[in-house]
């Protein structure tokens, strides 16, 4: 029998349920902004959606290539400076950031700079910060969408571009980052994790149907912390697929990628 | 850990945010308000020298200044430094001419959701390059604490990362609130390349949709260079005054380059090529290929029409446009 859905489009679709409507949330282009798009087009008409290159609340009328494209401002409210976006995630007013796939580790830090062990020389250079590391010191709650595998949920990660719980417990708030933010959940093509509240560690809060432990934990370099009690993640639903696959990406740019 | 414990960031601070220094050299510049039409040639090469710190405005493919950039590939400009602000094909240009040796960087060598530029991350990967790591927010914030001439802007980012440990930062004590900010120090680059929706021959600028850092940019550049797709009257201008964006006394020089953001987005005029686009990350794959590649694009064009007239010329524009508009 044929899959009703793929990854990809599984991941979407949670991702998308955990923003809810009269929110706002900075996205990034690709499975974030899908997310994003799905949400405002199913339960949350009212999601405002801010771009870091200037673009606020935008009625999104297909996925932008880049977050300043001029997707990002069709039928805005707003189009201003990164400055400005970035201020506000600064003065506490915007509730999630939603950032895409990198190496993660089990405090929810990310990498998106280097692979290898010398800065001066890496092996790989990746683009760095951008914005990531701003928004997820400042937005509320940091989102992560990604494929789960060995490579991405690293013991270690070669560089720590934008900051998730540190090293655990209170260190986040030692190093100086405002109060109560953080990391809230990672969302993957096995299931979806948040964090225990004293260690800050990542912890198991629902499988996808057809996942087991097993893949959990072979596709993580380090251990998932697993409560006596998780959820079965809710399937798609018809409509979520419909509104997907016919309003959001029509033309399988993010969801062909499964 | 110690709470209090402050932290310096291990990278090169490219330029120290001497306040006093710049507010002379702003005292000094000619505010005359008089007719500064230039040539795309003449610009670069009176106004970009070997090893000057350039800021480049948009956001990597969007609102780009491409025939600036191309004149600084043809015009063989060297050790150049830049700040890496969301530098997206603009960094990929700069690296297929192998035009600097330092870089502020907060997003470089990749192209958003098409991919990472090969040639770019050869470049960063050699070693060669002095690189300083920043955040956007941090580069936004430098160029802003610049505009308002101060030396630094505190702020809440970068903090307990390896993000903070390459950079020029300096962990510092609210001395209201005790709490740990990052220090970010104030970014003066020599030269700002900004390509803008309208201008008058005087260099006052009106941007359409998002400004992304050039209003802070403008303000704390030595020199500034404009494009713009369309020069109107001073009229104009003072008909609708709070959409001037950059007034004229921080301009140096305007030149009209209609589609000048090509391959990029023009926000309301026409859309990325992205087939052009991916024809660039194609070629980087094999560097023989890639170097017969930017020979054809722009080194044997003589102007930035004739690198557009190889790409489609107006054809192609035409459909660009209509992309835009979501016909």
């Amino acid at each position: 029998m044929k899959a009703r859905y793929n990854p990809m489009e599984l991941m979407i679709t949670i991702a998308a349920r955990n923003l809810e409507d009269g929110a706002m949330v900075v996205v990034g282009t690709g499975v974030p902004c899908a997310a994003a798009m799905l949400a405002q087009m199913t339960h949350a008409p009212n999601l405002t959606i801010l771009f870091e290159a200037g673009g606020v609340a935008p009625i999104l009328p297909t996925m932008p290539i880049s977050v300043g494209d001029s997707r990002t401002t069709h039928k805005a409210l707003k189009a201003t400076s990164m400055a400005e976006i970035m201020e506000l995630c600064q003065a506490g007013i915007v509730d999630y950031c939603f950032l895409g796939g990198a190496q993660i580790d089990k405090y929810g830090n990310l990498n998106s700079t280097i692979i290898g062990n010398d800065y001066y020389k890496p092996i790989t250079r990746f683009p760095g910060s951008g914005g990531a590391n701003d928004l997820a010191s400042l937005c509320w709650k940091t989102l992560v969408v990604t494929p789960q595998n060995q490579k991405r949920f690293a013991n270690k990660v070669d560089f720590i571009t934008t900051p998730g719980y540190l090293q655990g417990g209170n260190s986040r708030y030692d190093a100086g980052l405002p109060a109560n933010t953080g990391p809230f959940k990672v969302i993957t093509d096995i299931g979806v994790y948040g964090y225990h509240t004293e260690t800050k560690e990542m912890m198991l809060l629902s499988l996808h149907p057809g996942k087991t432990m097993t893949d959990v934990q072979e596709n993580t370099e380090f251990e998932i912390l697993i409560p006596d009690q998780f959820e079965t993640t809710l399937e798609p639903t018809e409509e979520e697929l419909k509104t997907l696959r016919e309003k959001v990406d029509p033309t399988q740019v993010i969801i062909g990628r499964s | 850990m110690n709470e209090k414990e402050l932290h310096k960031g291990l990278g090169k601070l490219f330029g120290a945010p001497n306040t006093d220094d710049m507010r002379l050299f702003f005292k000094g510049k000619n505010k005359a308000m008089k007719n500064k039409l230039t040539s795309v040639s003449e610009a670069v090469s009176s106004l970009v020298m070997d090893g000057d710190y350039l800021a480049i405005g948009g956001f990597g493919g969007v609102r780009i200044p491409t025939a600036i950039i191309h004149e600084i590939l043809r015009q063989k400009k060297k050790n150049l430094g830049f700040a890496g602000h969301v530098s997206t094909h603009d960094c990929q240009l700069l690296s297929a001419g192998k035009c600097f040796n330092r870089c502020d960087a907060a997003y470089i060598v990749g192209l958003e959701a098409r991919g990472l530029s090969k040639n770019a991350r050869r470049i960063f990967e050699s070693g060669d390059i002095e690189i300083t790591e920043w955040s956007n927010a941090a580069l936004a914030w430098r160029f802003k604490a610049a505009a308002m001439g101060i030396p630094f802007l505190p702020a809440r980012v970068m903090l307990g990362t390896d993000t903070f440990k390459y950079s020029a930062a300096i962990e510092m004590e609210c001395p209201f609130t005790q709490q740990k900010l990052t220090a970010l120090p104030a970014l003066y680059p020599d030269v700002a390349i900004i390509h803008v929706h309208k201008a008058d021959v005087f260099g006052n600028c009106q941007i359409n949709g998002i400004l992304v850092a050039d209003d802070d940019i403008s303000k704390a550049s030595r020199k500034v260079i404009i494009t713009t797709e369309t020069i109107i009257s001073n009229e104009e201008i003072r008909r609708e005054p709070e959409k001037t964006v950059i007034p004229y006394w921080y301009v140096d020089a305007v030149i009209e380059v209609p589609y000048g953001s090509y391959p990029g987005n023009m926000p309301g005029e026409y859309f990325s090529d992205e087939t052009h686009l991916k024809k660039w990350l194609l070629a980087e794959k094999d560097q023989e290929t890639f170097e017969k590649f930017i020979e054809h694009q722009i080194y044997s064009s003589a102007d930035f029409y004739e690198y557009l007239e190889k790409n489609g010329g107006m054809n192609n524009m035409k459909e660009l446009v209509r992309l835009e508009h979501l016909y």
